[in-house]
């Protein structure tokens, strides 16, 4: 196909914006599927992907429309997967920015749409949902023209729902972003934007064929991290698997590598030709580094191994996720997992059990510090209880973060924000009443409840979004919590020094709450080192008899004890204390608790 | 234990009304069932003669309220009871008149258990009790006046509305009286029973505030020159009635694993590793006796292991050591030595060498969590 035919282009949209409802309408628009054979949401193939409403992984489609080849790359929706859908907009020249009639733009479309303009796509502005009764299409226009700086007059009005003005869409595509740029004939080179993996075939890449092309067959090299590979099979999407033999310069489609590893192949990187290789490899790759940890421990200890086989399968798929054995004297064994951020997790945590059918406990999950103990080395910290007691500096990840909210809502948010270290950035007006905050924020406060914290200030009306900073110097302190003298290592959390005594606090509480007593008092401590910040006292029982026994009470009285015996039997032991299970699980949830 | 019980429980299940705590096999009311069942249970003693040893050390007849059932009736009972060393009855204070007091010393009853439970007017109301104060007092002293030299009070304590001083006054009060014996029990709310139903809530509102009442009656009692012989039971010392052993020795054979036959509904044997519970339903009781054939009966097979664990856990209740011969197998060793570090428990050689397991004085109060621990 010549270039000047193509067109590459995604869809930028909040979750329930409608941008599935709309590749749906494209695709049969475009009879790639027919209406009869059409499965909603087509692009999003997994099941967990249709019931929360987001796509995880990107993939793409080709359609045909008035002689052109266009390739619908699909992004993936959330913040978590930031860097994977800068990679997928690189692939494109040009992005529809759907909006919703009624809801107007949201801090996820900002942070998309300034991602599409940082990578010079064309933007094809799209009011969606026309049909609505609440629909405002004039705000909702006026408010996406002024975003990109466009006219009004340009964005387009749409229902996905009903096909209304989506052949316009197709037009505006085709007329509006500009066929790929890029030499047919110097090394090939292509971007990976996005991978998987097939068990029979290996890694599958998606990628953007930027100059030159590449064969069935051809030995391969993946730019950054070198490796190795033959080209099995090439093809696309259109929407069902179609085997060609050869991409070229601007066209989009997958190769199958043959690869066992995922790790071996990171998205953002360059794919070349060893027949006559590239010199240069495409810019931004990044190694993208787990930034959330969280132990995962199975309920049911007896079900370790499949959780080790569960977590080597996800992570085939998904190169994001790390993870390494832990064992934790409360919950016993399970795995230290490193995730993107805490959708990503989530979304782990639900394969996990939903595909494997595992029933989980997870810690609370905390953030990787940069610790640089007095005559050390710095390095990297990713469960509280391995942060050195003393150090001489500790560094924590920032996230630029960005918030959208009615006006009347901005001291809310505000305060919030201050209360979780926020470092003011700015304050925009989108329009008369929506306005546009950006703040640098600790990311650890936000790993510990601050969703949930903006929606129920802001009455659900905030939306949200961030893009990491990098690591920032934080007063960092660790808080162990000790029962009867002992350290319980799962519930150290490292926390900012001022906060240090009322999370102490309440954990204390808390688990004064939980313990038993005991056959003698049992001191429950937060400490930082040494200092002690908070104490409980479990008293201990004064009395614990059977009130009578004689004759015809012994068989029951005997069950009695016995099943207390088995009940002290499934406690966990920290020193001399007997911990039911439950109580470390209800401190480890007190984040979820607060909700 | 190929021996013949030395023990007999006789249950007599009538009461006037239920009181609403208790959870025992009782029977309101019936009057005329009371011969009928009478004829029952001695039919079932003949049936089981050959459970009983020739000497009987003791009887007890326990309810229900016994001394409740028909006089004529208890009487023929009585009777017909094989003669024994200490032969008990439990009594209600209503029920309790010098003509029954005398009626009982003359059929071979030489000890009475009475159902105090209280002596204040609005702690018996809560448990539905319908003896008044003075009733218990004037009932005591129709015992003494019949000759009764071995009288045993049973008080309740954690009553709902109980305050400390409350208990102090009761325990004045039945020490007033200069039993032989007392039991005192901590009320159960006993799930399913009107009672919790009425004031569980209550109760565990409460629960704190009376967790010392238990100390408190131990600490009266024991200063008063009893001894605290079982978890819930003190008798007069020996050295304030010229030596007199003043335990319950029906139930001390309980607390000592021995073997006992129980007749009557819902009665509980324990003979030679069998344990076995009558059909707590009295017609089906009263018709399998009319054709003098057993009743239904539940069996329980008590293996070794069983039985051990049960001599541990009865043996821990007594005041006297536990002779650890043959049961080291359900302690729990590490479980002792914790214990052991926190004073709660200790092991001790005596002079014939033999090994005894002992509570320390906290280690009693808490004997019900302690023995779940050493129990193996």
């Amino acid at each position: 196909m010549p270039r000047n035919l193509i067109r590459n282009f995604s869809i930028i949209a909040h979750i329930d914006h409608g941008k599935s409802t709309l590749a749906d309408r494209i695709l049969e628009l475009t009879n790639a599927v027919s209406a009869r054979e059409m499965r909603e949401q087509v692009l999003d193939s997994m099941e967990l992907e249709r019931e929360r409403g987001i796509t995880i992984k990107a993939q793409a489609v080709r359609v045909e429309w008035k002689g052109h080849q266009l390739n619908l790359i699909d992004t993936p929706g959330h913040v978590d997967f930031t860097y994977e859908v800068s990679r997928s907009l690189q692939a494109c020249e040009g992005a529809l920015l759907l909006v919703d009639a009624a809801q107007g733009t949201q801090a996820q479309t900002l942070a998309n749409a300034y991602l599409a303009i940082e990578n010079d796509l064309e933007i094809v502005p799209v009011v969606n949902k026309i049909d609505l009764p609440q629909a405002d299409a004039d705000g909702a226009a006026a408010e996406l023209a002024d975003l990109i700086g466009d006219t009004p007059d340009h964005v387009l009005r749409i229902s996905a729902k009903t096909g209304d003005g989506v052949e316009a869409v197709l037009d505006a595509i085709v007329e509006r972003i500009p066929p790929p740029a890029g030499d047919p004939d110097a090394p090939a080179r292509a971007l990976i934007f996005d991978s998987s993996y097939d068990q029979y075939r290996g890694v599958v890449a998606f990628v953007r064929v930027l100059d030159g092309s590449f064969s069935t067959r051809e030995p391969v090299r993946a730019m950054a991290l070198g490796t190795r590979f033959e080209a099995e099979e090439l093809g696309f999407f259109a929407p069902t698997r179609r085997e060609t033999p050869t991409l070229e310069a601007g066209e989009v489609g997958y190769v199958i590598t043959g690869l066992k590893d995922v790790s071996k192949l990171r998205v953002g990187d360059t794919l070349t030709s060893e027949r006559r290789p590239a010199t240069e490899p495409l810019a931004g790759y990044k190694d993208v580094k787990p930034m959330v940890f969280a132990g995962l421990y199975p309920t049911d200890s007896d079900d370790y191994p499949q959780l080790r086989d569960a977590l080597e399968k996800l992570k085939l798929n998904d190169a994001s996720l790390s993870y390494e054995p832990e064992t934790s004297q409360a919950l016993g064994f399970g795995f230290r997992c490193g995730f993107l951020g805490l959708l990503h997790m989530e979304i782990v945590r639900e394969r996990l059990e939903r595909e494997f059918d595992l029933d989980l406990l997870a810690t609370a999950p905390n953030v990787a510090y940069r610790v640089k103990p007095p005559h050390g080395e710095w390095r990297e910290v990713h469960t509280p209880a391995d942060m050195p007691l003393e150090v001489d500096e500790v560094e924590e990840p920032y996230v630029a973060a960005s918030i959208i909210v009615p006006k009347e809502y901005v001291g809310a948010v505000m305060e919030l924000n201050n209360d979780r270290r926020g470092r003011f950035g700015q304050l925009e007006y989108l329009s008369e009443q929506r306005v546009h905050l950006t703040y640098a924020l600790p990311l650890a406060e936000i790993v510990y409840d601050y969703y949930d914290q903006l929606k129920s200030r802001t009455r659900g009306y905030a939306s949200f979004d961030y893009d990491l900073l990098g690591f920032q110097p934080g007063k960092l302190v660790r808080v162990d919590v000790l029962v009867g003298g002992e350290p319980v290592d799962a519930l150290s959390l490292v926390v900012h020094r001022d906060a240090a005594y009322d999370r102490g606090r309440a954990l204390v509480e808390r688990l004064r709450d939980e313990i038993p007593r005991q056959h003698f008092d049992v001191a429950i401590q937060a400490a930082i080192g040494s200092r002690v910040i908070a104490r409980e006292t479990v008293k201990a029982k004064r009395k614990d008899v059977l009130a009578k026994c004689y004759g015809g009470d012994i068989t029951r009285k005997r069950k009695l004890l016995e099943k207390q015996k088995a009940g002290k039997r499934r406690m966990k032991q920290v020193g001399m204390v007997e911990v039911p299970q439950e109580a470390f699980l209800a401190v480890l949830n007190l984040n979820e608790d607060r909700r | 234990m190929t021996e013949r019980a030395r023990h007999l429980y006789v249950h007599l299940p009538f009461c006037s009304h239920r009181c609403g705590y208790c959870d025992f096999v009782t029977l309101v009311a019936h009057k005329e069932q009371h011969g009928a069942y009478v004829d029952a249970v001695l039919q079932e003693l003949a049936l089981e003669r050959d459970s009983l040893a020739e000497t009987v050390e003791t009887v007890f007849l326990g309810g229900g309220t016994p001394t409740f059932t028909e006089q004529d009736a208890l009487a023929r009972l009585l009777e017909a009871m094989p003669h024994a060393d200490e032969t008990t009855i439990e009594a209600n204070p209503e029920t309790v008149t010098p003509e029954l007091a005398s009626m009982l010393r003359e059929h071979g009853v030489n000890r009475v258990s009475l159902g105090a439970q209280s002596f204040r007017p609005h702690l018996l109301d809560v448990l539905g009790r319908t003896a008044t104060p003075s009733a218990v007092r004037g009932a005591f002293h129709d015992l003494r006046e019949a000759g009764f030299e071995n009288i045993s009070l049973d008080l309740i304590y954690g009553i709902p509305g109980q305050s400390p001083s409350d208990l102090d006054a009761d325990l004045t009060d039945a020490l007033e009286l200069r039993p032989e014996h007392l039991s005192c029990y901590e009320l159960e709310a006993k799930p399913g029973t009107r009672f919790t139903h009425v004031h569980g809530p209550e109760l565990a509102r409460q629960a704190e505030a009376m967790e010392g009442y238990f100390e408190q009656v131990v600490g009266r009692l024991t200063s008063e020159g009893y001894r605290w012989y079982e978890t819930a039971n003190f008798c007069r010392a020996p050295e304030h009635v010229d030596g007199r052993d003043l335990r319950a020795r029906h139930n001390l054979a309980y607390w000592l694993g021995r073997d006992y036959l129980g007749i009557g509904i819902g009665a509980i044997s324990t003979l030679r590793g069998t344990r076995r519970r009558n059909t707590p339903r009295i017609a089906a009781y009263l018709r399998a006796l009319a054709v003098a054939e057993c009743p239904p009966r539940e069996l329980e097979q008590l293996s070794r292991d069983v039985r051990t664990r049960e001599r541990v856990m009865l043996g821990l209740r007594l005041d006297e050591p536990l002779p650890l011969a043959g049961l080291e197998d359900a302690i729990d060793a590490a479980a002792l030595e914790r214990l052991g570090a926190l004073g709660l428990a200790r092991l001790h050689s005596v002079d014939s060498g033999a090994i005894e397991l002992s509570l320390s004085e906290r280690g009693r109060f808490l004997g019900g969590g302690v023995t779940a621990d050493l129990l193996a």
